[in-house]
């Protein structure tokens, strides 16, 4: 490295201090801190006392910890798929040439431009069981017993996962941008060859947008697995009987709510190696439905 | 030209210094005229901080040494608690007495019992019951600012309605059931017309069948004026032995929770959820109470503050919430808690600060405040004009039941925010016959046993030491 070269080095760490200082205070040090603490009783006001791997053992005899674990898996098998094919549909109709797909997309994107909380509090009474639109929509259509979505442990986490769809504007746009790059010639050979427009879908368009499909998954898992405010919001404690008490509102109400900063330490590293367990598996999965063009 | 490495480095750290740390620094510790200022963190609103601002006006009127200066904290349990871990906390908070035993363990409050050595006040200045909140390991941690106790609210247009005497309320348990089931009106079809009917007059086949629904009700144990755990207390359950054993499945409680399964098998699982649907939280407009169709709701004295803003036109009545059969010894049973005022630990000013919460001990200063905001004060000695003179109907009848020989407290335990999430989980399992009340409460104590363990493994390794240090100020 010439003099000159190590010059511009120097001025383009020095450029960038500032966010690498920022990186280092709030994000390295809060997540070496955290893995410290783990092996901790550590209440953050008194001293952090060294108890070794205790909080990860007390979480295989904590059945509420394993409650959060279930709901958050039920949830995701409940929320992941039903958004990934949702927002795959509406980005394939918004991808058709019809009158006004401008505002069609505009419409279907809003939502996600909502904040979180703002959007919960809207769909704290759309969902109320007695005054709600959804169920008096159901009973102008002859549901005389429509579900507590909010009040009956069997219907929260449905009714969460409803209110996931909502905000899926951010993952149509995503396949929208897929859909327009899936090569036409492919497209219009099959149509040669007497495709109809499933097998066109099924053979053409879904392989060839199948990274994107991939990345939403992954992100899909990494998000639905740190599931909190929606359900923070709507519900609090984790809704009735703790029917809604995801794994991230555990880790809060440790943390912040009854102190035990070790024990919630320990689990939201045990989330990290979930999340990192999960893509993993999903990358290998997906290995031979996944295919790039460089393939 | 290539800027100058060193140079960007520092504007990006001045940046970074003044953007994200630069709110950190304090210096605000006198006034220009050189008073100190105390900061005091509280967390009521609307006219309750009204009420405390003008106590603080006279007081910063009263002198010239010291300038307390409010603000109006939500969460100020979280807060404070988070303030303190980060070395800069207010002078003053004010707290709920179930947030001592948990803060003073973790070395979060200041004792006050040094300080309190220069003054007259102690035991006998206060009401016994509210003495004892703040105390916690034969430590003094805060002192009262304004408590309360619940009792039975009722409607008498409600009723006088459903043909009951409006001036006599439920005197017994069984009491308050049989007018429950009288003031429960539902909406049901007979002979095909749809007719609304007392739940009293409904058929033996009718009520087997459920097919009705709620429109109102008489009384909702679910509808709870502080925690719903707190219903054993009526039912005379111990909740804890005050040292190492839990005890969830204690009789009353059990008792407790046979009740609540009782009223879920009453009027089924899902007419009560119908109803409850629609609930908003107790102290706003859309309490089933305040817009008039719930009868009966335990509440403490700031109840009537709410009937005056969201129904004015309200004709009620409160009595003590009556007791399981021998329970209370003749004598009204309810539970009490108190507002309290402490020091958090590295408090700037603890001195100055407490000169501050001693003038609040001052009767005409606690029952200014009292006043104001329509509740009684934690003091043994009462003026003779504050009854006479009181905004709150009620507050004769509120201070009596905190007097009561049979008033109760939640358990001075660290945990019991666990303790009583725990228990509202049981209760909603058992409210929706999901768990029976035994296994319910089973599950309750062996979770709660389980992390008080825990609590207590760190106190027998720490709690010596932390003796030691809180016996330090006893030279304040």
């Amino acid at each position: 490295m010439t003099a000159g070269e190590r010059q511009k080095l120097k001025a383009g760490l020095s450029f960038v201090s500032p966010w690498l200082l920022g990186f280092a205070i709030f994000t390295i040090y809060p997540v070496v801190a955290s893995l410290y603490f783990s092996f901790c009783d550590y209440d953050v006001l008194t001293k952090p006392v060294w108890v070794g791997t205790l909080n990860y053992q007390d979480m295989i005899s904590d059945r509420v910890f394993w409650q959060s674990v279930g709901n958050t898996i039920v949830f995701n098998l409940i929320a992941l798929p039903l958004g990934l094919v949702s927002a795959l549909a509406l980005a394939l109709l918004l991808n058709q040439p019809i009158r006004l797909r401008g505002a069609f997309r505009a419409i279907y994107y809003l939502p996600s431009l909502v904040p979180a909380v703002a959007g919960a509090m809207v769909w704290l009474w759309i969902l109320n069981g007695r005054l709600g639109l959804l169920n008096r929509a159901l009973f102008a259509l002859g549901v005389a017993h429509p579900p507590q979505w909010l009040l009956d442990p069997a219907w929260t986490k449905p009714s969460l996962a409803l209110v996931s769809l909502w905000g899926c504007g951010n993952t149509v746009v995503i396949y929208l941008a897929a859909l327009q790059g899936v090569p036409r010639s492919l497209l219009e050979a099959a149509m040669i060859d007497g495709a109809s427009a499933w097998d066109r879908l099924r053979h053409v368009t879904l392989p060839a947008i199948s990274p994107v499909i991939y990345f939403n998954l992954l992100i899909g898992i990494i998000g639905g697995l740190q599931v909190f405010s929606s359900a923070f919001v709507m519900m609090g404690g984790g809704g009735p009987e703790r029917s809604v008490l995801f794994y991230a509102i555990y880790i809060y109400q440790n943390a912040f709510e009854y102190r035990h900063m070790g024990y919630a330490s320990a689990m939201a590293w045990i989330l990290c190696l979930l999340i990192l367990a999960l893509t993993w598996l999903a990358s290998r999965a997906s290995r031979h439905l996944v295919h790039y063009q460089t393939d | 030209m290539p800027f100058p490495p060193l140079r960007s480095f520092f504007v990006g750290a001045s940046l970074l210094a003044i953007l994200g740390l630069g709110g950190c620094g304090r210096s605000d510790d006198l006034t220009p005229d050189g008073r100190v200022i105390v900061h005091y963190w509280e967390k009521w609103s609307g006219f309750e901080a009204d009420a405390v601002q003008a106590v603080i006006d006279d007081f910063n009127r009263s002198q010239n040494r010291i300038e307390v200066r409010l603000l109006s904290v939500n969460e100020v349990d979280t807060k404070l608690l988070l303030a303190t871990a980060s070395g800069h906390p207010p002078d003053i908070a004010g707290l709920w007495s179930e947030n001592i035993p948990d803060f003073s363990e973790k070395g979060a409050l200041t004792p006050l019992d040094g300080a309190l050595q220069e003054t007259r006040l102690g035991e006998d200045h206060y009401i016994p019951l509210f003495w004892n909140l703040c105390r916690h390991r034969g430590f003094t941690w805060g002192l009262p600012t304004t408590p309360g106790c619940v009792a039975l609210f009722y409607n008498k247009k409600l009723f006088r309605a459903a043909g009951l005497d409006p001036d006599r309320p439920p005197k017994t348990l069984e009491e308050l059931d049989e007018m429950a089931r009288r003031l429960t009106l539902v909406e049901l079809v007979r002979d095909g017309h749809t007719v609304r009917v007392s739940f009293s007059d409904l058929t033996p086949e009718e009520r087997a069948s459920r097919r009705y629904n709620i429109v109102q009700v008489g009384h909702l144990p679910q509808d709870a004026g502080m925690f719903v755990s707190a219903w054993g207390c009526w039912f005379g359950a111990r909740y804890f032995d005050g040292d190492r054993k839990i005890l969830a499945e204690d009789p009353g409680n059990l008792a407790a929770y046979r009740w609540l399964h009782d009223t879920a098998e009453t009027y089924g699982v899902e007419n009560l959820r119908n109803f409850v649907a629609s609930f908003g939280v107790a102290q706003s407009a859309q309490s089933p109470f305040l817009g008039g169709i719930e009868a009966m709701v335990v509440q403490g004295p700031w109840m009537t503050n709410f009937i005056k803003q969201y129904a004015p036109g309200m004709e009620w009545g409160v009595a003590a919430c009556p007791a399981a059969k021998g329970v209370g010894g003749g004598a009204p049973v309810t539970v009490a808690q108190t507002d309290v005022v402490v020091i958090p630990k590295g408090a700037r000013h603890p001195r100055e600060a407490f000169e501050f919460i001693r003038y609040l001990q001052r009767q005409d200063v606690a029952e200014k405040l009292a006043r104001a905001q329509q509740k009684f004060t934690a003091l043994r000695e009462v003026s003779p004009g504050f009854l006479n003179g009181h905004p709150n109907p009620a507050i004769r009848l509120f201070l009596e039941l905190a007097r009561s020989p049979a008033a109760r407290y939640v358990p001075r335990i660290s945990i019991w925010h666990e303790y009583d999430a725990e228990m509202a989980v049981a209760a909603e399992k058992v409210l929706n016959l999901r768990l029976g009340p035994a296994p319910a409460l089973a599950e309750v104590e062996s979770r709660v046993q389980w992390r008080w363990d825990r609590v207590m493994r760190r106190w027998d390794a720490v709690g010596a030491e932390r003796l030691a240090e809180w016996r330090k100020h006893d030279r304040w």
